[in-house]
């Protein structure tokens, strides 16, 4: 059913249709409004044969899915920024022991300085912790990806994180389609544990590993992520034959075939990115754009051969890496290394500041003098100048004062 | 089955066990039906309290389930030396998560078994006193506030015994641990920090709080057989000397713990829905400097009746506090 709907109301509305049977979750914003509304959907009935725990933490909220995934449930959970990082001890924990647990991540930049607003820097925190990653351009295409999450944890006993841009989507109002129940059904089989706690027949889980047999046991989660390789595009053309709208798989290319630049970004940022692109077409430029779906596993093959006609590669990241910076760049370099491609890293939309379509023309405009990496947006005058009172005074102070206070000096922010 | 205290007329123990009793009240360990959920083949030191506490009281919990019964497990020295595969010692279905989650881990696999309409199946949370009292007290806490169904015990060796023994928020004042050395003006652990969590877990106001020790199995057995059918969270508190790290000697765990418990150091009670109960009557209370005599974690305050005075205090107000003298 087409609804005009909040992102994370759609969410909601299609975790439902998943069916789980435990959910546990801590409030953070720009996630509360999916937990709220499931936690509304258990306490009246309306998604039966659900545990909903409210409980203390985001530490204890994976840690109650670790049980009851162990014990045999489908699970279901959300966070984002600071509460990923409160329970980055069970994200390695629940991977490591192949527990299928859905994770939605509402995008959200990490503090300090403590910021609610969207951008990649929490889930990419998370990057090497096993998990698959799947991000979203639109809220139609988060609720498609979750429930082709479920099937795609619960055929490879692998946890997925479904990456949704906090506020841009969480909190936006547009048509979705709402999958019915039958569909749902239809595509997704009941849970099938590879391993399971059972009086009936008694197993240890969790238990010390060596140096005999880690190495092994570390290459086989790896193995899941080849596997998961195959699966996703596998799913994605079921899930496409069931509810016959297009599931991205892997990656999507656009406008890719014969794109002498191409663009790589990750969520939201998709949309605008190929607003500017179908703007540049019109003008006969040849511009196209790749969106990565899966970030975990990284399709490193798929990246290649979408981007097989370009001859630079623009990435545009949220999240900035301090002491590297440009971490898809280093992938998508790695991806398409000896291919003589010039990748470019453009770090931006970090802390919620917008990358808009002017934004996307300037640095169109400078394509052939960037810097790398390049810093979308950033305002130099005001980095110049806090730098230069450090110099000056010792006990300068807090840095995010110092440059707040310049800011307003300077005009204040317009937005890029 | 009513609990009912029997003296022996030879010492005033407990510890000639099951003779004088009737089959229905034997130990679970002396039935041949035990379990052995924690086998042997595990790689505790001798004398490992914590072992011999976890074996009886998991045994009785599988008793008192019908064999239905799912153990989640903190990270630390049951943990360690229970594990490596291939030769677990668990016959029981169990998991390990991390060091801090254990109850929280507990509460989903009861939510989980709840759904899957596996009412019978019951949960049991362990950890040793780290895993408890500090790095998981948050999700014990949270695990208690929401009543869920779950019983934890916890195995108080009063140190992180696993990494080393160092100290944690339930190693007695002036005990020598890695973490708190015997030198300086105040050696060993500092008076006036630490905190006893039966209290704690009883300001909760759960169903079912009590404390117990492995100078008392069959109490111990007993309190988990009353544990276990009750909804919602219980806790259960067992002192576990460790010979490792108390540099007491491997034979004297269970004397170790006797005199704790006869000293009034660890007071052995049982509270409901946040009231005292119980609590077990000590006939003559032995002096605490007996029981630090046996430890190597006090030897350095042997010299020091001031500070033995000051651990005799805590004693006296634990009797006083929990009501453990016998009327005479
Ligand atoms: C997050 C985390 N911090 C520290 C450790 C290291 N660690 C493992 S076991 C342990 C001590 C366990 O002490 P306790 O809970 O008292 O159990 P015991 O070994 O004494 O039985 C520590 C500190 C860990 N595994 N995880
Ligand atoms: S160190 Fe202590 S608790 Fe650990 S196995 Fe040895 S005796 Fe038991
Ligand atoms: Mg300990």
């Amino acid at each position: 059913m087409r609804k005009q709907i909040e992102g994370s109301q759609a969410i909601a509305a299609a975790v439902q249709c998943c069916r789980p049977e435990v959910i546990s979750c801590y409030p953070i914003t720009p996630q509360t409004h999916i937990v709220e509304t499931l936690s509304a959907k258990v306490k009246s009935g309306e998604l039966e044969n659900c545990e909903f725990i409210n409980v203390e933490s985001e530490f204890a909220a994976l840690s109650v899915l670790i049980g009851a995934s162990a014990a045999g449930a489908r699970t279901y959970t959300a966070t984002a920024s600071q509460g990923l990082l409160y329970m980055a001890e069970a994200v390695y924990n629940a991977s490591g022991m192949g527990f299928p647990i859905v994770m939605t991540i509402g995008n959200r930049a990490i503090g300090a300085p403590i910021n609610i607003w969207n951008d990649h820097s929490d889930s990419m925190s998370m990057r090497d912790a096993g998990w698959v990653q799947l991000y979203a351009e639109s809220n139609q295409e988060a609720v498609d990806l979750h429930i082709q999450a479920f099937r795609l944890a619960e055929s490879l006993s692998l946890p997925v994180m479904v990456c949704v841009d906090g506020f841009v989507l969480t909190h936006a109002f547009e048509p979705v389609e709402i999958p019915s129940q039958a569909q749902v059904d239809s595509f997704l089989p009941s849970f099938d544990p590879v391993q399971v706690l059972d009086p009936e027949n008694p197993i240890s889980m969790g238990t010390m590993v060596g140096p005999n047999a880690f190495f092994e046991v570390r290459y086989l989660h790896h193995e899941k992520h080849l596997r998961a390789l195959e699966r996703i595009p596998t799913i994605a053309r079921e899930f496409e034959k069931t509810f016959g709208r297009k599931a991205a798989g892997l990656a999507e290319g656009y406008f890719h075939e014969d794109a002498e630049t191409i663009f790589v970004a990750l969520g939201s940022m998709n949309g605008t990115i190929k607003d500017f692109v179908d703007l540049r077409r019109a003008r006969g430029e040849k511009v196209g754009c790749i969106k990565l779906v899966s970030y975990r596993p990284f399709p490193s093959e798929v990246v290649r051969s979408l981007a097989d006609s370009a001859q630079r590669v623009i990435c545009v990241e949220k999240h900035l890496a301090p002491g590297t910076c440009g971490v898809v760049a280093s992938e998508v370099r790695h991806a398409l290394q000896h291919s003589g491609k010039q990748v470019q890293a453009v770090i931006g939309g970090i802390g919620g500041r917008p990358i808009s379509l002017a934004a996307l023309d300037g640095l169109w405009a400078e394509r052939n003098r960037l810097d790398e990496p390049h810093f979308l947006g950033l305002n130099w005058e005001v980095i110049g100048s806090v730098l230069e009172n450090q110099k000056k005074i010792r006990r300068s102070g807090p840095v995010a004062e110092s440059v707040v206070k310049t800011v307003a000096e300077k005009g204040g922010f317009h937005g890029i | 089955m009513e609990s009912k205290t029997v003296k022996f007329y030879q010492t005033g123990t407990f510890t000639v066990g099951n003779r004088l009793l009737s089959e229905e009240e034997r130990h679970v360990q002396a039935s041949a039906e035990r379990t052995n959920s924690l086998n042997s083949g595990h790689r505790a030191c001798q004398g490992c309290g914590e072992a011999l506490g976890a074996r009886y009281a998991i045994d009785a919990a599988m008793k008192a389930t019908n064999g239905q019964l799912v153990a989640v497990n903190a990270t630390g020295c049951l943990e360690v030396f229970s594990t490596p595969y291939p030769e677990t010692a668990w016959q029981i279905p169990w998991l390990h998560s991390v060091f801090g989650n254990a109850p929280a881990v507990a509460d989903g696999v009861a939510a989980a078994l709840r759904v899957k309409g596996k009412k019978n199946i019951r949960v049991v949370a362990q950890g040793g006193d780290g895993g408890t009292v500090d790095i998981g007290f948050g999700c014990l806490s949270g695990m208690f506030e929401r009543n869920a169904d779950v019983l934890y015990i916890c195995y108080d060796n009063e140190a992180y015994m696993n990494t080393g023994v160092q100290r944690s928020g339930a190693t007695p004042p002036s005990a020598r641990t890695a973490t708190t050395q015997a030198v300086g003006v105040h050696p060993g652990n500092e008076f006036g920090v630490g905190k006893f969590l039966p209290r704690i877990a009883m300001a909760h106001r759960i169903p079912f709080v009590a404390t117990a020790s492995v100078a008392n199995l069959h109490d111990l057995e007993e309190k988990v057989r009353k544990a276990i059918p009750i909804q919602g969270a219980r806790y259960i508190h067992v002192f576990v000397p460790c010979p490792l790290g108390w540099g007491s000697l491997p034979q004297h765990t269970l004397k170790v713990a006797r005199m704790a418990m006869e000293s009034g150091l660890f007071p052995i009670f049982e509270a409901e829905y946040g009231k005292l109960t119980h609590s077990y009557k000590i006939r003559r209370q032995v002096k605490v400097e007996e029981y630090l005599r046996l430890q190597k974690r006090f030897a350095h305050i042997l010299k020091e009746p001031a500070t033995i005075g000051l651990l005799q205090k805590m004693a006296d107000a634990n009797i006083a506090e929990f009501n453990l003298m016998e009327e005479k």
